[in-house]
């Protein structure tokens, strides 16, 4: 098996456990929560607890399994949200090259670039309140210049070749030749950024609701536990210890699959890279 | 290349224009009233009439928008209302954290990732390679704010090497200022180097397959000569964009990074303003972030026209 082969099985096993954990959440958890157990809390791994308590007695790997769920919708949708805008905008960009359309949609891409999703958070935070929704937004926001540049850089080399040119010439529009010819041509560039978007979605997601601009208790997510461990860090480890791991090894399976992906779309790629 | 300076410099000043307006946009226009906003509910009406008084809401929008630039233009950028002081105040004893940690940062995160990447890529699957490809694979995943709560748990509680949090002050001396922020810029500067060191191996491994690169060797360099001569320059264009793109992620990164901390940087100043509905400091703090985003990125322009004469012809 090549590098690129194993990164992708690594990476989608990965990916995998924490979207299985997520999905068995909703059947079936250890441990309830929403109860407290006062009586148990701040306890290490043990039979009961695999992964330990917090400071109210919950069980963290329930909340992981939980918090998996709030991670992977934030980014999942925020990932569309990028496509869904950016993906159009730049088959549009890409078939009026040099147009005033185009200068306007890369303008608007490098306006939104200097945002970086945390300020948006932030403004938004500020006017309405946080919630997991504003994430969404904010993450959403900044994820569509990422797709409108790259489905425009790919869509203008393909405008050039002689496929193309057979259905122009046989009286296709514009928008036609974008959505049957341009887009499938381009849907593995695609697919690769949004894996390596939904990564970088889960890590903002973390970040935000860190700092508290993500979900809101009682909803669990990971950055939003380690918040809540952070003052306990220095007698209760595994409190901190846990969801961190489970934020890099999804991140992680997610990178890998992306770079597997990339290398198993692209052969030529994958000679250049070794 | 004057003419190419003209047209980013213009440029340049069209997205601060639009920048303000959209961040004007959203913290004065879209909450309806401000003053209410801030007040809350249960404000008086005399209250509200006095702050919209004070903050100048009475006139249009419009000159609201000019009368908000021109102030920041002159280095007024009014006066918060929970604090009773004025915000470029508050923003410029903030900056001296910020900015320091931004700075040690990148300068932190490019050290490592420069020998990282041009060693790896010279010894092209070696064990050398491969270590740095794994270690660097780890630290694009790991969120900055939970390695740095690994590290103030080994190196401030348990090694006690450094402190778990807060800021000296520049009056501590250099070194001593420079020692509080140090965790902290390891944190921040690790998951950027990772990513600076494979975008700068991925772009030497490119280059060195090009053409002339073999003529090179064929003429007679050795492959470390060509490296050094030739390659590594043509390799930096995507590095810079990448450091350029870099440095508004560690702008976010340490508004993260001040909380894990508690450093009295711009970061908390924006939280504890989001908490007290201080919309005139969270105004001003985000407008001069994007400032420095689409500064930065200007100067990063600027740079490329330097190291590839080709660029500053075309867009």
């Amino acid at each position: 098996m090549n590098g690129g082969n194993r990164n992708l099985w690594i990476g989608a096993v990965l990916t995998a456990l924490f979207a299985g954990a997520a999905l068995v959440s909703f059947l079936w958890v250890p441990y309830d929560v929403a109860s407290l157990d006062i009586a148990n809390k701040i306890k290490g791994p043990s039979a009961s607890h695999p992964l330990g308590t917090d400071h109210f007695g919950r069980d963290i790997l329930s909340m992981i399994m939980v918090g998996a769920r709030t991670s992977i919708a934030v980014a999942l949708v925020a990932v569309g949200i990028g496509m869904g805008i950016g993906v159009p905008l730049g088959l549009a960009a890409a078939a009026r090259k040099g147009s005033l359309l185009d200068e306007l949609i890369m303008r608007g891409n490098d306006l939104v670039f200097a945002f970086p999703s945390l300020l948006i958070a932030i403004m938004i935070t500020a006017v309405f309140g946080a919630s997991a929704l504003n994430a969404i937004i904010a993450i959403g926001i900044f994820n569509i210049p990422v797709f409108a540049r790259l489905t425009r850089s790919g869509a203008l080399s393909l405008w050039t070749r002689d496929y193309v040119m057979a259905a122009r010439v046989s009286g296709k529009g514009a928008a036609r030749i974008s959505f049957e010819h341009i887009l499938p041509n381009v849907m593995n560039l695609l697919i690769v950024q949004g894996t390596i978007q939904f990564s970088l979605g889960i890590l903002a997601e973390a970040g935000l609701s860190y700092v508290g601009l993500g979900a809101q208790p009682p909803i669990p997510s990971w950055g939003r536990m380690l918040a809540d461990s952070q003052t306990m860090i220095s007698f209760a480890p595994h409190m901190a210890l846990f969801p961190g791991l489970a934020i890099l090894l999804t991140v992680l399976g997610l990178n890998l699959m992306g770079d597997g992906l990339r290398d198993l779309f692209d052969p030529k790629l994958r000679r250049a890279r070794r | 290349m004057l003419r190419y300076f003209l047209k980013r410099l213009l440029s340049l000043g069209l997205s601060l224009i639009v920048a303000s307006a959209v961040i004007f946009l959203a913290l004065e226009v879209v909450p309806g009233d401000p003053a209410a906003y801030m007040l809350g509910i249960n404000a008086q009406e005399d209250t509200l009439a006095a702050l919209r008084e004070e903050l100048g809401l009475n006139g249009s929008v419009w000159g609201r928008y000019v009368s908000w630039v021109g102030g920041m233009l002159t280095g007024d950028f009014g006066t918060s209302y929970t604090y009773r002081t004025p915000v470029a105040e508050m923003i410029g004893e903030r900056l001296w954290i910020s900015l320091p940690l931004a700075l040690y940062a990148l300068t932190l995160s490019t050290v490592i990732a420069f020998p990282a990447g041009i060693w790896a890529a010279s010894k092209r699957g070696s064990a050398v390679d491969v270590s740095v490809m794994g270690v660097t694979q780890l630290g694009v995943a790991i969120p900055n704010f939970w390695f740095a709560m690994l590290m103030v748990l080994v190196f401030a509680i348990n090694l006690r090497w450094f402190s778990a949090g807060g800021f000296v002050g520049w009056d501590a001396g250099f070194f001593a200022a420079l020692k509080s922020l140090t965790l902290p810029t390891v944190a921040l500067a690790l998951p950027q180097a990772s990513i600076l060191a494979r975008v700068m191996r991925s772009s030497l491994l490119d280059t060195l397959s090009e053409d002339f690169i073999r003529t090179a060797r064929a003429k007679g360099l050795s492959k470390r000569q060509a490296l050094w001569r030739h390659a590594l320059r043509n390799a930096l264009i995507p590095v810079l964009t990448i450091i350029g793109l870099q440095f508004s992620f560690l702008l976010a990164g340490a508004i993260i990074i001040e909380n894990v901390f508690f450093l009295p940087g711009l970061g908390r100043l924006v939280f504890q303003s989001i908490s007290a509905r201080d919309l005139i400091v969270v105004e001003s703090v985000v407008m001069l972030l994007v400032l420095a985003v689409i500064v930065v990125n200007f100067a990063v322009d600027m740079a490329y026209a330097v190291v590839d004469p080709r660029l500053r012809g075309r867009r």
